[in-house]
């Protein structure tokens, strides 16, 4: 060793021994992970969008060319923009997410706050009903309303054999079955994040507001939604996310024109096998979902430094 | 000093600092019960509490007391009994309809909003005007000395801070009432002390009937003008701090309230407002001044607070000594407190001050020492 490394350590090296030491270590599993399967893979993914399709295996043009220059081109992001396939597929599938959580949280927030006053002796079996459905198969599930919406379904049949109908009502293969399917899949991301922001909620809040001269709805408006929102947000984005790039339930539920983005990418990648439209067509989606997130994280840090 | 004390408490002279004789009580319960399934968390309470008064509910955990405040406030619903305020019954009126405020033991601010908006709260559901709630927000804020925070948010505020916030926040309604749930337990004991006395202040500044739920004795006894001892839903003893201490009305609220010494025994004999009693094993007599009709040979016990006990290595000249060697040695800084263990095995506590230095000290471990008191030292209980 040399004389300079006795010396007060650097701030570089000091960071090199963070990483080297047992915490270190610890907290890069997560790094790494996400390096592993999501960079890593939407690299992959950003690489294929700027490509051209041809007939090969795999079917789409290398980065570079033979000479070795770059073959990058946006032209499929521009063909997005051409068709207007691709631009209602997902104004309908942001529509379709965004009143889905809206469901979501107009039947999970009652039951989160139920759930949150309950004694808490029932609670924990409360909560173990809400995640109860994820013990069998997502799959499955959609599959059962199928059963309960089609035609000569649950529904349907009650509805006849007690005459309020004498022609079966169409529910299936509508947006209307989206939505319950997706409003029904979705409704424990909901209800798991509201319950933890209602949950953590000290009900001397609720009783010092009644106490200042509050009715007990308005005390609800001032106090208990205002302190609930990071849930709701929380919830909501758990909700919204995912169902709009949600493939398996409109192409279950959803009818002929109900035209969501991730039945899109299905068809491109599967039935045009045009790769590079489809990645463009996942990396939009990304886009579309990741930057109004970003600009209200840092409303939110701003008002929070305020 | 002793010649004029009588055993019977003087209630007619502590009491006219704060209260006319006939003036009619400002808060009454009549036998408030509440139960909770088979439990009675408050058990038939009976209380009148006068205007302008800082009353003290003070027990143990589970006593029944903070059930009672809860009541008070409208949080609860009596089981049974009734509840009157300035003359009306709001024993069913809804929390937000009472003029009563209540400040919680854990301040229940609202973490969403300003020092400001917090005070201003109550006011706002009112529909006082808007010059109005300014003004007052900014005069109650003044009153606990918060005016420069008023911007902040709980969270940045000290807690001491945040206590005053909350007193502030009950205060600006000029409720009739203010109802104080444990109100000093979560600040350190310095800040206590002070908070003690600022609370005792305000209270007579803005003149508000106070009711104050502490576990605390020293607090009670401290803020007070009355407390209430309770006891497994029940009131044990209502008084002045003065009679609560000075003149228990059974083992339970002597024991309670401050340390004390019992020496069971019978009556042996009842003359001109002295009882003797006597105390087996103990070799002698115990001579208590009291004004109570006892029969001969009933069982009473004896009580006497270790502070009025005289300890001594020579002989004493009261009319109660008995002998015994120090067991234990506690020194306290200021007092020093004693564990005599008497001729009968019964165990001792006695506290003296130390008016000398430690290394001058008189009595030490194992010696022989007298302990020595007055007649009206003592009381005798029968409870």
């Amino acid at each position: 060793m040399s004389g300079a490394a006795s010396e007060e350590p650097s701030g570089s090296g000091r960071r090199r021994a963070f990483w080297l030491s047992g915490r270190g270590l610890v907290s890069s599993i997560p790094y790494l992970w996400l390096l592993l399967f999501f960079l890593l893979p939407f690299a992959i993914v950003l690489k294929i969008s700027l490509a051209e399709p041809i007939i090969a295996q795999p079917p789409f043009t290398p980065l570079f060319g033979p000479d070795g220059s770059l073959q990058a081109t946006i032209d499929n992001f521009l063909f997005l923009l051409e068709d207007s396939l691709y631009i209602v597929a997902y104004l309908n599938s942001l529509k379709i997410a965004g009143i889905s959580t809206l469901l979501c949280l107009l039947i999970g927030y009652p039951m989160a706050y139920g759930i949150a006053r309950s004694p808490r002796a029932i609670r924990n079996i409360l909560l173990l009903l809400v995640i109860l459905p994820f013990w069998t198969s997502f799959l499955l599930r959609v599959y059962a309303w199928m059963g309960i919406l089609r035609n000569n379904g649950l529904i349907n049949n009650l509805l006849m054999w007690l005459g309020v109908i004498d022609q079966p009502i169409q529910m299936m293969n509508s947006d209307f079955a989206i939505y319950i399917g997706i409003t029904y899949s979705y409704l424990p991301f909901m209800i798991l994040p509201l319950y933890a922001a209602l949950e953590r909620l000290s009900p001397d809040l609720v009783e010092a507001a009644e106490d200042l001269g509050c009715r007990p709805w308005k005390a609800f408006l001032t106090i208990t939604l205002p302190l609930s929102v990071p849930g709701i947000i929380a919830g909501s984005l758990l909700v919204f996310i995912p169902a709009v790039g949600e493939f398996v339930i409109p192409s279950l539920l959803g009818g002929p024109d109900s035209l969501m983005i991730g039945r899109v990418l299905w068809d491109e990648f599967f039935g045009n096998r045009d790769w590079p439209v489809a990645s463009a067509v996942a990396i939009a989606l990304l886009l579309v979902l990741v930057i109004p997130i970003m600009l209200f994280q840092r409303m939110n840090l701003r008002r929070e430094g305020a | 000093m002793n010649s004029t004390a009588t055993a019977a408490p003087r209630t007619s002279t502590s009491m006219t600092k704060w209260r006319k004789p006939d003036e009619v009580p400002f808060l009454r319960l009549e036998g408030v019960v509440k139960r909770f399934g088979d439990f009675a968390a408050v058990d038939g309470v009976s209380l009148d509490i006068y205007r302008k008064e800082l009353f003290c509910l003070l027990g143990g955990s589970g006593c029944g007391k903070t059930t009672l405040l809860r009541m008070l406030a409208g949080f609860e619903q009596p089981t049974a009994g009734r509840i009157y305020l300035d003359g009306a019954d709001i024993t069913e009126a809804p929390p937000y309809e009472r003029p009563i405020n209540m400040m919680f033991q854990s301040y229940a601010l609202f973490p969403h909003m300003s020092v400001e908006s917090n005070v201003a709260f109550g006011l706002k559901q009112d529909g006082v005007a808007r010059v109005e709630i300014r003004r007052r927000v900014a005069e109650a804020l003044e009153l606990v000395q918060l005016g420069p925070l008023a911007k902040r948010r709980p969270h940045q505020l000290s807690g001491g801070q945040r206590q005053r916030v909350a007193l502030a926040r009950c205060l600006v309604k000029r409720p009739k009432l203010l109802l104080l749930d444990e109100p000093l337990a979560a600040l350190d004991k310095k800040l206590r002390e002070h908070t003690q006395f600022e609370l005792m202040n305000i209270q007579e500044e803005v003149g508000i009937t106070f009711i104050v739920v502490t576990h605390d004795q020293e607090e009670a006894m401290s803020l007070s003008t009355r407390i209430a001892v309770m006891d497994r839903g029940q009131i044990a003893q209502v008084g002045t701090p003065t009679e609560i201490y000075e003149y228990p009305k059974s083992r339970f609220t002597a024991n309670f309230i401050g340390s004390i010494n019992f020496f069971d025994g019978k009556v042996a004999r009842s003359e001109e407002g002295e009882l003797t009693v006597t105390v087996p094993d103990l070799g002698r007599d115990l001579h208590v001044r009291s004004t109570r009709q006892l029969a001969i040979g009933s069982d009473v016990s004896v009580a006497v607070r270790p502070e009025k006990i005289v300890i001594s290595r020579d002989p004493l000249d009261l009319p109660n000594s008995v002998r015994g060697k120090v067991r234990d040695l506690g020194y306290l800084g200021s007092v020093s407190v004693y564990r005599v263990e008497l001729e009968n095995g019964a165990l001792i506590k006695v506290s003296a001050a130390n008016t000398r230095h430690s290394a001058e000290r008189e009595v030490d471990w194992d010696d022989e020492v007298y302990l020595g008191w007055r007649a009206t030292s003592a009381v005798v209980l029968t409870e």
